[in-house]
């Protein structure tokens, strides 16, 4: 059973258990348009909530994308160096940026539920 | 406290309205409100464009008619030929030539067209350097010539390989024109003023109208199911790959059109030993670059990567070096190429196509080949 999260800065976490998904809203790949190059970060790397984790570039700037959440990063998707356009058709599902085991679950209190975030991008 | 909100500072061009109307994502450029892109996206726009036809409002940009007082255009000619190194005069009734303001020093003040009407020069000039172009040419050719701001104007370009084929169904004329041909011309039924050039190295016009009737004819040539609007995200990816320079960026008054490698736009007739050489600003220090060569040069740059290097990324020799050789001007995603494209300034004697060098991007050293330009190849109808 998992439980979708958002932050204010347009990520969504994915969670199961001590595992947490986390990639860019549909919302946040809407704003930045074609994304043409995404760069994550290192398996095996230790984060720090708020600390740039990974990288979204469109034909015209580069974005940014904060840890969420602290933790080691467990597993990264693959299929966004090949194909980085899945940010733009499918952000909530194939184009998931990378799993982290959490380290201090609660540091999820400060997220939004689905309503929330709406009501946030609305 | 008052807060100044900059939206209501910014001057909106004849074709605000459309661009609304078509879903325009709005922002400030060059003291204007611009589309940067419309629902399509800067990446479809970019494909359009070199596939079929993509229309662009740059009415931002300045026209200024230059008339001669003497009555003779090549008294207007000879006295702008005091402010840029090109042949002015040279330039034929009906035709244009791509020219560039120098400073005292040698550097660029902005770059421009200069096409020849017949009984006056017609110019276009950057938005963000117009006011400064203007005083710049008042200050200076007022004995010769009459300055005339046409701001009551709009300018619409029309680029792409359907541009002839879209335009000569409203101006008989357009298809028997030539790269850099320029002149006025009925555009459906409209005192236009038309060119055959553009800024996205693909075959295309550029097409000067009264304000007043701007939107209809935008509207016009957006009938046509072979064009849609095209805002400036994709127009910067076009001149990008088309190795064409962006004023502020990739040429500034910090550059001379020699480290620009902007050679091929100065004349023989006005280098050294030329009919009429030198006698513009920075004459001495440009024409002592063409003769001896100038330190460092302006160079296409390809990644081998996936990742875009962009404008004020450090250039280095190798993997490990500490000090910079040199920063890039220009860079991002070219949607044509499916790759990475950039333009930067390097030593010299690291210019030579092929030399690899590494870009800095996010703390990593990035693998870069000094590249030819254009990147894409242009199709003029020369």
């Amino acid at each position: 059973m998992t439980t979708t999260l958002y932050t204010s800065d347009h990520e969504w976490l994915a969670i199961d258990g001590d595992v947490a998904t986390v990639g860019i809203t549909d919302y946040a790949q809407s704003q930045l348009g074609d994304v043409v190059f995404v760069e994550l970060p290192k398996v095996g790397r230790t984060l720090k909530k708020a600390e740039a984790a990974a990288v979204v570039e469109s034909v015209k700037a580069a974005s940014d994308v904060y840890a969420p959440i602290s933790g080691e990063v467990l597993e990264t998707n693959e299929a966004l160096a090949a194909e980085p356009a899945l940010v733009n058709s499918d952000a909530q599902g194939a184009a998931w940026f990378f799993k982290i085991k959490m380290a201090d679950k609660s540091e999820l209190g400060g997220l939004m539920d689905e309503a929330a975030y709406k009501a946030h991008t609305a | 406290m008052p807060v100044r909100d900059d939206q209501d500072s910014l001057k909106r061009t004849p074709l605000y309205d459309l661009h609304v109307s078509l879903g325009g994502k709005m922002v400030p450029f060059a003291g204007y409100d611009m589309p940067v892109q419309y629902p399509a996206g800067v990446l479809k726009e970019h494909l359009q464009t070199r596939a079929s036809a993509g229309l662009f409002d740059v009415s931002h940009m300045g026209q200024i008619a230059l008339r001669p007082k003497s009555g003779r255009i090549e008294d207007a000619a000879r006295a702008l030929e005091r402010l840029v190194p090109q042949d002015i005069v040279a330039i034929a009734p009906g035709r244009q030539r791509y020219a560039q303001f120098t400073n005292a020093d040698g550097g660029i003040l902005d770059d421009l067209m200069v096409a020849n009407f017949g009984d006056h020069l017609f110019l276009v000039v950057n938005a963000a350097c117009k006011d400064a172009d203007e005083a710049h040419l008042r200050a200076n050719l007022s004995g010769d010539c009459v300055i005339d701001s046409l701001a009551d104007r709009a300018l619409i370009a029309l680029q792409g390989p359907k541009a002839e084929s879209v335009l000569a169904k409203l101006c008989a004329e357009a298809p028997s024109m030539k790269f850099m041909d320029a002149g006025p011309h009925k555009v459906a039924g409209l005192d236009c003023f038309v060119s055959r050039s553009g800024y996205t190295g693909e075959d295309g016009f550029e097409i000067s109208v009264p304000a007043t009737h701007a939107e209809h004819l935008a509207r016009t040539l957006l009938e046509n199911p072979d064009v849609m609007p095209i805002g400036l995200g994709a127009r910067d990816s076009l001149r990008l790959e088309a190795g064409l320079c962006l004023y502020g960026h990739d040429i500034d008054t910090g550059t001379t059109p020699v480290e620009a490698a902007l050679e091929w736009s100065v004349q023989k007739s006005r280098r050294t030993a030329g009919a009429r050489a030198g006698g513009f600003p920075g004459a001495e220090k440009i024409l002592a670059h063409f003769d001896h060569g100038a330190s460092r040069r302006r160079v296409g740059l390809l990644a081998q990567g996936r990742a875009p290097v962009r404008e004020g990324a450090l250039l280095f020799a190798d993997a490990t070096a500490r000090e910079p050789i040199g920063k890039v001007t220009s860079g991002g995603f070219g949607p044509s190429l499916n790759a990475p494209v950039a333009m930067g300034y390097v030593p010299a004697s690291l210019s030579a196509l092929d030399t690899k060098l590494f870009a800095e991007v996010r703390g990593q050293r990035l693998p870069l080949t000094v590249a030819a330009t254009p990147f894409v190849k242009n199709t003029y109808k020369r």
